[in-house]
């Protein structure tokens, strides 16, 4: 049971680590320091954990972190910051979504890919596609008003011309980039004009 | 509590699996992780050497070949639920998929894994039962085709052989548009494994009435067809009394047990209901419903 080196590409940094083969990938991004991605339940139950796995959301704590070689990982840090956040942040933090917060990036992500595949999901599709992501504190209600309000800024965001759609994906893909020059662009209207 | 220790053995193709799991027959596979994982961390399931089959492209891929519509062993669930030719000629797989876990676990979990792990409330096999499904099974340098009733031994056991792997779910395209039905009950609506489920289909015939099928989940210790119930439908017409019968017949011939889902009482009835409820439903529209209990 040898550890090997192992790439990683997170919130589009590139991280060579040296893993045991049964190292998950939220053990792996938390000792990197990406503790915005909780530990919850550790058996794909609670979706505390959750991050974009080449676009998809998965619990990172049932990937092994070998499996998410050669992927683009996003987790929510990777979304935007308190400076820049991106509007599906922000969406949760007007509506009052967020109560002691353990919840929420998995949240976060799992609406991410909720909007990116579907930008004006009904109710029923919205609590469908947070069913994997427990909150023990909100009731959900608020949860739900964060992610059609997201869907609404984002769709007003689309269809303005010179502005974001809040698109995660890294820009200078295949080159290392430092998550803070990342950042600043999401969410930079004037910046991130078009598709990258 | 960690995962315990094991080797992790990442083929890239298929070939390279196949010769791999030759010289290391105690290997267990891995796509998803969504179950083995879990079961490795409880020590439910103990493994030395786990074969990692996400890296290999020919194991994910649906496609059409001569008159079935094979689906390779890691499409995950997601991907079923994506795809057109699915919906055209399995609609009942992916109405049994739009109520698999949730979607975290859709986007990793695949249809090989949830049949290779034989839990018998899998959500894939019943509609697969139905769809008179063949399962692709290579060792080195061969391969065969069996039917899915007879991949299933019990309760999380198949009669998979060491070394032997599970590459692909084949499905005869059916002829014409068969009508179908789906059931399942379940605890909460949603992220929820089934108590019951049931599920129908009607294959048009040239002449006479249609064949009528019928499957059932986690009423067995694996996923069954629901045979004498069948055949007390063969070549007459799907009557309101006609159906009364098979339903009974469905529901005595489960083998239901007590579990912290629901007693064996509770489901054996429920059987019937459900039963009784997916062949009615077969002479409206094609349609599935997934209750919350």
């Amino acid at each position: 049971m040898e550890p090997r080196a192992v790439t990683l590409r997170v919130n589009g940094r590139t991280h060579d680590v040296a893993l045991a083969p049964n190292a998950t990938l939220l053990e792996a991004l938390r000792d990197l320091g990406y503790t915005d991605v909780k530990s919850g339940c550790e058996k794909g139950d609670c979706g505390a954990c959750a991050v974009l796995l080449d676009g998809a959301a998965v619990n990172s704590c049932l990937v092994l972190a070998w499996q998410a070689e050669g992927a683009e990982i996003v987790t929510n840090s990777g979304l935007g910051t308190i400076e820049r956040p991106h509007p599906i942040q922000e969406a949760f933090a007007d509506t009052g979504a967020v109560q002691c917060g353990f919840c929420t990036s998995g949240m976060i992500i799992a609406t991410k890919e909720l909007l990116d595949r579907n930008p004006d999901p009904t109710e029923d599709e919205i609590r469908e596609a947070l069913s994997g992501n427990l909150c023990r504190c909100t009731g959900y209600g608020q949860i739900v008003e964060a992610v059609r309000l997201a869907a609404t800024r984002l769709r007003d965001l689309g269809s303005s011309p010179s502005s974001s759609r809040g698109d995660d994906t890294p820009r200078e893909a295949g080159h290392e980039v430092d998550p803070a020059d990342r950042l600043r662009a999401v969410g930079d209207e004037t910046e991130a004009g078009g598709d990258s | 509590m960690t995962l315990p220790a094991f080797e992790l053995l990442q083929p890239e193709s298929l070939d390279e699996a196949l010769k791999l799991l030759g010289e290391t027959p105690e290997a267990v596979p891995i796509a998803g992780g969504t179950c083995l994982l879990v079961d490795l961390r409880e020590r439910k399931t103990s493994a030395d050497v786990l074969l990692d089959l996400s890296r290999i492209e020919a194991l994910r891929r649906i496609e059409i070949v001569g008159d079935e519509l094979l689906i390779g062993a890691t499409v995950t669930i997601a991907e079923i639920l994506d795809d057109p030719s699915v919906a055209a000629y399995a609609g009942v797989l992916r109405e049994a998929c739009k109520t698999f876990a949730a979607p975290l676990i859709r986007n990793r979990a695949t249809i090989g894994g949830n049949l290779a792990h034989a839990s018998p409330a899998a959500d894939t096999a019943p509609p697969l039962l139905l769809l008179d499904a063949m399962v692709e099974i290579q060792a080195d340098g061969r391969k065969r085709v069996a039917p899915l009733h007879r991949f299933f031994a019990g309760p999380c056991d198949t009669t998979l052989k060491p070394a032997h792997l599970l590459t692909a779910v084949r499905i005869p395209i059916p002829e014409g548009a068969p009508r179908w039905t789906y059931q399942k009950i379940r605890l909460r609506k949603a992220d929820a494994i089934s108590v019951v489920s049931a599920a129908a289909l009607a294959a048009p015939s040239k002449d006479g009435p249609p064949e009528v099928r019928i499957a059932l989940g986690a009423v067995a210790p694996t996923p069954i067809r629901a045979w004498d119930a069948e055949e007390t439908l063969k070549g007459g017409k799907l009557t309101p009394e006609a159906i009364t019968v098979a339903a009974k017949v469905a529901a005595e011939e489960a083998r239901p047990i007590d579990d912290l889902r629901g007693s064996a009482e509770y489901r054996r009835r429920e059987i019937e209901v459900l039963v009784r409820r997916c062949l009615s439903g077969l002479m409206s529209s094609n349609g599935g419903e997934a209750d919350g209990a």
